[in-house]
């Protein structure tokens, strides 16, 4: 009895308990939806399982890391990561007009999926090393670690993982104090340089963008998931049809059910009642998160927690909004529901991360 | 003194940190807000108008099934083919109780127990909303009759549907293969290689065979169709037609006719035998029996056939020509031959005196030759005709494994011959390597002794066999052995010829190849193992008999044909090509536990060369094709 006691206080000792039961909360409702979602297939909701047990491990081995030893790694991760991105560009796979994956031999990889974890690291890192000499130089160095990978994700191209990027180092930055001056000038220029981006901007990326403003131009091209998602969520109601019941799901009307547009499916079978239900849940994750960012002891750790608990919402805002027909359709998963193993393991990464500043003993800076 | 500074910049950064937070805290908050936003919007505000749309979403993609594309024979008689016919169907998760709604169907529409058994079959494999039919192939009355009982149905539909069918049953089966129901590894494999698109509304794809090997070709390409419908699913109008592209049409080398003789010939026998042009490698006839009508897999098979092929102790589902792996006994000794020649080890003249038995230089186990007593003087020619195995025993034993499984290889014996099907064994040619890998064991000068005549480790597939006989038929010359020799496109038009393709040339010295080839001759006159099979033959041809021992005999015990079990007798087998000046085809036959190549195997050869080269058909058939028209039966 005492003997097993302590082997679950052994093997929980770096778990954080309220993060734990949320994230496995939403991942319930993954499962519950992506059953509905693909028809009943069980063999793809086992995949799914087995994909969150095997992310769940990993997690619990990153929490049982210290942060010291993390720290160490920052820069070690980031170089490799960025070599690994430079041979996707010279020799990576074609696949489906996209250069993403390198050949390693034994497996494939998309190294960009490391870097989402990689770069804030090694800005944290950054902004730890000069902590007390904080100076405008600084923030132009952090800058040029974050844009260099991104712009060699940009060039794959992959949209959605480059914005992904972009907003984690940019929540580096922004917590790391990058003045308001600065960033009101970024905007500006940001604003300014938009027909330029435009301009760079694919032909099926242009498409999409187009779509958002008027999807019914193109109601059986680009614009139709966007309809098709609208009409699934609208037609949810307040509680919804019921689980495994929506008509568009079940009549083939939705696109990419199981992935992408798994909030719509979820979305019609639960209406607004399940959704705000999950909206609140994600909210605890992220709130849990940013009291583990305000807690953390060194400015290495609370840059790290915040900008893992921030990219977790963008991921959450940027996929949902592209469902409700907010944002244009750009491939981003909704953490912890989506079918897919790569972003599930990315994503409770990061939560190893917040449970393992939260858990182990304070480092006190002398 | 900056030990202060530094504690208060600490602080402020702290300070400063947490003030960042806190503002993006509001952020995130916001944001949320907005999303609530946009859903109270879509489900609350507007939630009647979408669900209007849902109700009327009504304008649906449906993909249109392409037409499978035919498989020929090389004269163009059709081994597989479609045809359209009616299909009774329902989702049987959608109704409460399918087994009463299948019950009441019985009453307007016979419903066999072998209909019944197939249904919930393909319900266990199945998706939960796919619908699956009851009931195929109705008549035009069956049809009348339900449309008539229809509104007692709902759900239940009549969908005309393209069938495939196989008009020669269960002739070369194996090698035309099936097409079956989709199953969950099919629609992975489709997943992964990014074709589920188009196989959306397809319900089967190719298992085995050139069915399956030939896939991408035979499918084609589906097209859409954009339907209004109204809030029951019917149909009212088509908005847009993307038509499909058809499969393309396959010709095959294979002869049905030969192929029929061929499988006639084995009778009841279980073996197997393939054909090949050695000049281009057109593989004229594959056959592998028993055989099973392919029909029977094509809507589903029920669990009473399945098991009936599955479990058989005969192994009908068994592709024995391609997979099935024998010792290839004495028809091994001409490729022993051409090795002693070519490596200098024998000239004509060499001859040995055999006393019916070889010994190892200071052992005193005996290597017996299957002719107590043994042949007298022995030289090469007579070597090959009388099938001598002390000769054999005694050059093995200087040839040494290295040489023999580095020459022989060369002929493709325990390799893959490269055909264009798929599951084809790779047999084994032993080598010292192999059985260190294998059995953690040095090789024993012992073990390449019965090498010498075939038997130990050697094993080949009959496709391999004739593969080898090819190469020694064509002086050298290898052509990839190949099923399908033309592909029509069914779009264009189109039509692409496989070329022959050379995979090698072996540099064999021709007088060595013709004391061998010389010597297969007269393996089919009087004096040969042969003589029987070669006895009035109009053409001369070469042949090489073989007996592959399925158990093996102790040390001083005798092999009892008569007091044997009928399964543990010998393989027979024969290798053979004709007319021997200029060959234009080459075999090999198999006949499992037939005891005597000349006996079982040759006369098999014989009524397959004598339809190829003098188009004579065997006396039973001649008959039979006068009667008429024997193509539109199966059974």
């Amino acid at each position: 009895m005492t003997r097993s006691f302590r082997l679950w206080h052994y093997l929980t000792r770096y778990i954080d308990s309220l993060l734990l039961f949320s994230i496995l909360l939403v991942m319930a409702v993954g499962l519950a939806t992506l059953y509905s979602a693909t028809g009943g297939n069980l063999t793809r909701v086992t995949n799914q399982a087995v994909n969150m047990v095997a992310a769940l491990v990993i997690m619990w081995l990153v929490a049982n890391i210290p942060l010291q030893h993390m720290m160490r790694l920052a820069l070690p991760i980031y170089v490799v990561g960025l070599i690994l991105l430079i041979c996707v560009a010279l020799f990576g796979e074609i696949n489906n007009g996209a250069r993403r994956w390198l050949d390693i031999g034994v497996t494939r990889i998309q190294p960009s999926e490391l870097m989402k974890i990689a770069v804030p690291l090694m800005m944290a890192w950054y902004f730890d090393k000069h902590e007390t000499t904080l100076r405008a130089r600084d923030f132009i160095v952090a800058a040029m670690l974050l844009l260099l990978p991104a712009a060699l994700i940009l060039r794959q191209p992959d949209l959605g993982t480059t914005l992904l990027i972009i907003s984690s180092g940019f929540y580096v930055l922004f917590l790391a104090g990058l003045s308001w001056r600065i960033m009101i000038g970024l905007v500006i220029a940001g604003a300014g340089s938009l027909p330029l981006l435009w301009s760079m901007m694919h032909d099926y990326q242009k498409q999409r963008v187009m779509t958002l403003f008027d999807p019914a131009q193109d109601a059986l091209g680009a614009g139709y998931h966007t309809i098709q998602s609208s009409i699934a969520i609208g037609s949810g109601g307040i509680i919804g049809k019921g689980w495994q019941n929506g008509t568009q799901t079940h009549l083939d009307f939705l696109p990419e059910k199981s992935t992408d547009f798994i909030f719509a499916v979820f979305s019609e079978e639960f209406g607004i009642v399940g959704n705000s239900s999950l909206l609140v849940l994600y909210l605890v994750i992220i709130g849990r998160g940013m009291v583990i960012a305000a807690n953390a002891s060194t400015q290495f750790t609370r840059l790290i927690a915040g900008s893992i608990t921030l990219t977790f919402f963008t991921y959450i805002f940027v996929n949902i909004g592209m469902v409700v027909g907010m944002l244009p359709v750009v491939g981003v998963p909704l953490p912890l529901i989506s079918y897919g193993g790569t972003s599930m393991v990315t994503m409770l990464l990061g939560f190893g991360i917040l449970m393992s500043i939260q858990m182990h003993p304070k480092l006190v800076k002398t | 003194m900056t030990r202060t500074i530094e504690i208060r910049d600490h602080l402020r950064e702290l300070h400063h940190f947490q003030n960042r937070l806190a503002i993006s805290a509001g952020f995130v908050f916001f944001l949320f807000l907005i999303l609530f936003a946009r859903f109270f919007y879509l489900q609350v505000l507007e939630s009647d108008r979408y669900r209007t749309l849902a109700e009327a979403n009504r304008i649906s993609i449906s993909p249109i099934v392409p037409n499978r594309g035919l498989i020929l024979d090389r004269n163009g008689h059709v081994l597989a083919q479609n045809y359209s016919a009616y299909t009774l169907e329902f989702v049987p998760r959608k109704l409460a109780d399918f087994e009463a709604t299948i019950n009441e169907l019985a009453t307007i529409i016979p419903i066999e127990e072998i209909d019944r058994r197939r249904f919930k079959k393909l319900m266990k494999e199945s998706n939960k909303f796919e619908s699956l039919p009851i009931r195929t192939r109705l008549s035009e009355e069956e049809v009348a009759r339900f449309a008539a009982n229809s509104y007692r149905f709902p759900g239940v539909k009549i969908k005309a549907r393209l069938f495939r069918q196989y008009p020669k049953g269960k002739s070369a089966s194996h090698v035309i293969g099936y097409i079956s129901r989709i199953n969950h590894e099919d629609l992975a494999r489709l997943e992964a290689n990014k074709d589920l698109a188009n196989y959306k509304g397809t319900n089967h794809i190719g298992k085995i065979g050139v069915e399956q090997s030939y896939e991408k070709e035979l499918h084609g390409i589906a097209g859409f169709e954009e339907i209004e419908t109204d809030s029951a699913g019917r149909k009212i109008r088509v908005l847009s037609r993307t038509p499909p592209v058809s499969g393309n049409d396959l010709t095959l080398t294979l002869d049905a006719k030969l192929q029929e003789i061929a499988e006639r010939a084995f009778g009841d026998r279980r073996g197997a035998l393939v054909a090949i042009n050695p000049k281009n490698g057109d593989v004229l006839a594959f056959v592998s029996k028993p055989g099973f009508d392919s029909n029977l897999f094509v809507n589903g098979i029920d669990f009473k056939n399945w098991g009936r092929l599955n479990n058989s102790i005969d192994r009908p589902l068994n592709n024995r020509a391609l997979r099935g792996v024998y010792p290839p006994g004495s028809t091994f000794k001409p490729f022993m031959a051409l090795a002693g020649l070519e490596l200098n080890l024998r000239t004509p003249g060499y001859e040995i005196s055999d006393p019916g038995y070889f010994r190892l230089p200071g052992s005193k186990s005996r290597y017996r030759d299957w002719k107590v007593g043994g042949h007298g003087k022995v030289n090469i020619h007579k070597s090959l005709v009388v099938s001598c195995d002390t000769y054999y025993y005694e050059l093995a034993n200087e040839l040494g494994i290295d040489n023999i499984s580095e020459f022989i290889g060369r002929f493709g014996l325990g390799k893959k011959t490269g055909i264009d099907i798929e599951g084809e064994a790779s047999g084994l040619l032993p080598s010292r390597d192999w059985k260190m890998r294998r059995h953690k064991q040095r090789w024993w000068p012992g073990d390449t002794i019965s090498i010498g005549i075939g038997q130990g480790y050697n094993l080949v597939t009959p496709l391999q066999l004739a593969f080898a006989t090819s190469i020694i038929a064509n002086k050298g010359t290898a052509f990839r052995p190949h099923l399908v020799k033309r592909i029509q496109n069914s779009k264009t038009g189109e039509i692409f010829e496989r070329a022959p393709q050379i995979l090698y040339q072996l540099d064999l010295n021709p007088d060595n190849l013709e004391i061998v080839r010389n010597a297969l001759i007269d393996v089919t006159k009087p004096g040969g193992t042969a003589a029987g099979a070669g006895a009035g033959a109009g053409y001369t041809f070469a042949g090489k008999t073989g007996t592959s021992q399925v158990i093996s005999i102790k040390q001083g015990e005798k092999y009892d044909e008569d007091a044997i079990n009928e399964r543990h007798r010998d393989h027979a087998l024969f290798i053979a090509y004709a007319p021997a000046e200029n060959p234009s085809i080459a075999l090999s036959v198999l006949v499992e536990n037939g005891s005597h190549g000349g006996s079982a195997a040759a006369p098999i050869a014989r009524q397959v060369m004598d339809y190829v080269l003098l188009g004579k058909m065997p006396a039973h058939m001649e008959e039979e094709s006068v009667d008429g028209n024997r193509e539109g039966a199966h059974d």
